[in-house]
């Protein structure tokens, strides 16, 4: 694990999400005004791409079925009652710049 | 039987009366009103002037409740006198009505300060429907006016004024806003909401006059300032309305003195609601008055026995985005206070806790615990225990675990006193699903309404077929019909999505008020708006459809189904290009070319050079069309003319959901115009107009809108009920479901029946949104951000 520089802060507008190929791997990282966050972009229902969701407060929805993923835990706070959840990534800004661990 | 005399038609009196007829009949009712209404809910005057309801709305008892209670009704008649000897009463027209029984339920009157010129024209009162009906004749753009009172009351008129597009003025004698209310902290931050809805607040200051020639021109103040005013409310407060009383010769202090039974002095007389004075305190609320009705029912039919100890005051400012409320003894004196502010989100709290119970408290800026508070309030809860959480509660995950914290005790309606037991019990017993249902079998919810969205949440979670109801809320996040949201982002001239939710909902938004909300500020500000797409489906932020497995599909526009070879040549290099996996003629006459990458679609658009099909939205989809009168030997019109045509007015705009249209050249209907949106079909010498068909998940034949002679006259009425589906419809309402549940008729009315004016704003407002508009796949060369299309390369990439 180690902090990997991704891109300026403006380059992910508020309030939506943008993809980024880490180590293979397609992230999905949102900017909340406030914060950055986040997760594997890949949706635990059917794959659907996250960074094309629309942000609900600090969860997003998937654009494919509506499944609602909360990107701080990453746990699926909807449909309710199931247990898949999508990993999360810490995040840090530095000088301007999102930082991801992974 | 014997004959009860009530002297007031107002919430108090009525309520009380409908509290009688719960008890065995014995009386013959008599009811007088000084208004020309029905009983009407008096609370809710400022919604009606803020145009949040209309007058109708406010109604709680209609005449037909009054017949079929069989009581006699006497509107618009002011009982002038009341003789106790002879037990009669005497009209201002003449009448005298002999009672065994009387009940005075007066209410109370304006106080009128001394003032000189109270009698000029312009000035008005806010304690009537008459009074909001004048001021709303009279609020406008462009008026000066100035409200006298920066009470509850006075505070209301002037945000209603406001909405109505006065410039307004409020002018407090107090140095503290609602200072009954609320301490000079709360009442500061009070100011500082007003202040930033657009209404100034002089504080401390007193009025000395209106002055005018006639009518009122101007406010003076005692330091000398004139202040311009064409409309003045005078809101300084109300007197209970005694006269009666003293006339009758009844026991009056402040108001008429009641004792814990609600009897008068009189033991023929007895007095209900705002005239009242009991153990001392005056009531101007209306949760006092029904509770005070639950007693004096019980008394005045020989079932005496429940008694009134006096209410717990509460009281909530109405005003949409200022959340003001304050219960019981905020003052700090023997108590502890416990406090919570920021400044910068404009938030007050103090609670004043008493011998280890809640004894008062005040919120401004956030009310979500009222309810919890007024629980603490009313029972005494002794708090020891919660003392370090008395502010932040636990945050709950879910409104059903709200629902399930409450006790079944707790007072879910403090207007008239409905329990969340009682509301279950409904809910179990009489088969309640509504809110409608509920208010009808509890009353719930019909007083100032701050409970409603409480109501629904135990509706939901207990209720076993819950529906909401006709007037439906957008969602959660922004608890308002979308008649209402329409309504608010005119009048309060918002223009983002962000400012919306910041103001009316939970400042957060989620994938179905964002887009909702998004259609309605590109529709009512004609693409004058502040576009945010982060608020839009990722469809309308690449202008593509996305597919299960991410990609995209990308449907040029081929107007009325009509192309070429060139178009098609490109259309066919293309898809050799970008390996498009699929290549598909659609139902729509168009070409679909399906699994494009979104990092490839500015390239794809810009090799196709044809505008946006729009296929991936809630917009103008396409016209479909026969070969008209070119080749067909049947043709009686040119309908691919006329479809393309029909295509070029509408496209690139968005719509409350997708709009698919075609036209055709006869009656054979070829291109199925009958099952379209909107379709023109044609035929010998004209054109049929016909709107809201439908043959996807419903299949329903479209109604004829009209029958026209021209092209030209197909098309503009096209165009009207286009404009008017965009502004009327909700957001992701077919036509279909549209014109079913407005009706035809009325559609017609609205459209192409209606006047010229309605007519000429339909087509201007029309031609504005299009002139604002333009092809999406534009911005395949300008993007609106540099990573609208292509997904983050990391500046870094790992050592291998």
């Amino acid at each position: 694990m180690r902090w990997i520089r991704i891109a300026p802060c403006e380059s992910i507008p508020s309030r939506e999400g943008r993809a980024a190929l880490v180590e293979g791997r397609e992230i999905a990282i949102f900017n909340l005004g406030d914060r950055f966050l986040a997760v594997d972009n890949r949706c635990p229902h059917q794959s659907g791409p996250l960074c094309d969701g629309i942000v609900a407060g600090d969860a997003v929805v998937c654009p494919l079925h509506a499944w609602k993923v909360n990107l701080e835990t990453g746990a699926v706070a909807r449909p309710v009652n199931q247990n898949d959840c999508v990993r999360t990534y810490a995040t840090r800004v530095d000088a301007g710049v999102i930082l991801v661990e992974a | 039987m014997k004959r009860l005399v009530v002297v007031g038609n107002g919430m108090a009196g009525v309520a009380c009366v409908e509290q009688i007829l719960k008890h065995s009949p014995q009386f013959a009712i008599t009811v007088f009103g000084d208004e020309t209404h029905v009983n009407y809910n008096r609370i809710l005057l400022s919604s009606v002037l803020a145009g949040e309801r209309s007058a109708d709305e406010i109604t709680l008892n209609t005449l037909e409740w009054y017949q079929n209670n069989d009581i006699r009704l006497r509107l618009g008649v002011r009982v002038v006198d009341v003789n106790s000897e002879l037990k009669t009463v005497s009209g201002d027209d003449g009448s005298v009505t002999e009672y065994d029984t009387l009940l005075l339920a007066t209410g109370s009157s304006a106080f009128k300060p001394p003032i000189e010129g109270l009698e000029r024209d312009g000035v008005f009162a806010f304690r009537t429907l008459d009074d909001t009906r004048q001021l709303l004749d009279r609020a406008g753009p462009g008026v000066n006016a100035v409200v006298i009172g920066g009470g509850l009351l006075g505070l209301e008129a002037a945000r209603g004024l406001q909405v109505r597009g006065c410039q307004v003025t409020v002018v407090h004698l107090m140095a503290t806003l609602m200072e009954r209310q609320l301490d000079p902290d709360g009442g500061s931050y009070l100011a500082g909401k007003m202040e930033d809805l657009g209404i100034r607040v002089l504080l401390g200051r007193s009025t000395t006059a209106i002055v005018g020639n006639g009518h009122a021109e101007g406010v003076a103040l005692e330091d000398g300032t004139i202040l311009e005013a064409d409309l003045v409310v005078v809101a300084a407060g109300i007197r209970p309305n005694v006269e009666l009383a003293y006339r009758a010769g009844v026991r009056v202090n402040r108001g008429i003195v009641v004792n814990d039974w609600m009897e008068t002095s009189d033991p023929d007389i007895f007095a209900v609601g705002e005239c009242v004075e009991h153990r001392g305190t005056c009531y101007g609320l209306v949760a006092p008055l029904l509770e005070q009705g639950k007693v004096l029912a019980a008394t005045i039919t020989g079932n005496k026995g429940p008694i009134y100890t006096g209410t717990v005051q509460a009281a909530k400012l109405k005003i949409m985005g200022v959340d003001v409320f304050s219960a019981g003894d905020w003052s700090e004196q023997h108590a502890e206070p416990v406090r919570y502010e920021d400044r910068a989100l404009g938030i007050y709290k103090k609670l004043t806790v008493r011998d280890g119970k809640l004894a008062g408290a005040i919120l401004v800026g956030d009310t979500s615990d009222s309810h919890r508070y007024m629980d603490w309030l009313r029972s005494g809860t002794d708090l020891t225990a919660q003392r370090r959480h008395l502010l932040f509660p636990p945050p709950a995950s879910d409104a059903g675990l709200d629902i399930a914290q409450m006790s079944e005790g707790a007072t879910i309606c403090g207007c008239v006193g409905v329990t969340k037991g009682a509301i279950i019990a409904a809910i179990h017993d009489k088969g309640v699903n509504t809110l409608s249902q509920l208010k009808d079998a509890t009353r719930a919810s019909t007083g100032c309404g701050s409970c409603t969205s409480l109501c629904q949440d135990i509706l939901r979670a207990v209720a076993p077929d819950f529906e909401e109801d006709g007037r439906k809320v957008l969602c959660g996040c922004v608890p308002f019909s979308q008649d209402n949201l329409r309504e608010i982002l005119r009048s309060q001239r918002l223009k983002s999505v962000q400012e919306v939710l910041a103001i009316y909902g939970n400042g957060l938004g989620c994938e179905v008020c964002k887009p909702a909300l998004s259609y309605m500020l590109d529709m009512i500000w004609c693409g004058d708006h502040d576009e945010d797409r982060s608020a839009r489906f990722i469809n309308d932020r690449v202008h593509a459809n996305i597919q299960k497995d991410g990609t995209f599909s990308v449907v040029p526009r081929i107007r009325g189904g009509v192309t070429s070879p060139a178009e098609l040549r490109r259309i066919a290099d293309v898809a050799d290009k970008y390996h498009v996996p699929m290549v598909k003629i659609t139902g729509s006459q168009r070409i679909d070319l399906l699994g494009i990458r979104k990092e490839d679609l500015p390239r794809v658009w810009a090799d196709l050079g044809m505008p946006s099909g729009q296929a991936y939205t809630k917009g103008v989809r396409m016209v479909k069309t026969c070969v008209g009168t070119d080749f067909c030997r049947f043709g009686t019109q040119d309908s691919t003319s006329a479809g393309i045509e029909m295509e070029r007015r509408f496209e690139h705009l968005y719509t409350p959901h997708k709009v698919k249209m075609a036209s055709v050249g006869c009656p054979r209907n070829c291109a199925e115009a009958t099952v379209k949106d909107i379709g023109l079909v044609g035929q010998e010498g004209g054109w049929q107009v016909v709107v809201g068909g439908a043959a996807g998940k419903s299949v329903r034949k479209a109604d004829l809108l009209i029958t026209v002679e021209t092209t030209e006259a197909a098309l503009e009425a096209a165009e009207l009920f286009f404009q008017y589906y965009r502004e009327h419809a909700n957001y992701l309402e077919r036509t279909y479901d549209f014109v079913e549940r407005l009706g035809i008729d009325r559609v017609r009315k609205d459209t192409v029946y209606a006047p010229e004016s309605a007519r000429a704003g339909l087509l201007e407002r029309l031609q504005k949104s299009k002139a604002a508009s333009h092809d999406a796949w534009l911005e395949g060369q300008s993007p609106v951000n540099p990573t609208q299309f292509i997904p983050l390369l990391p500046i870094e990439s790992l050592p291998s």
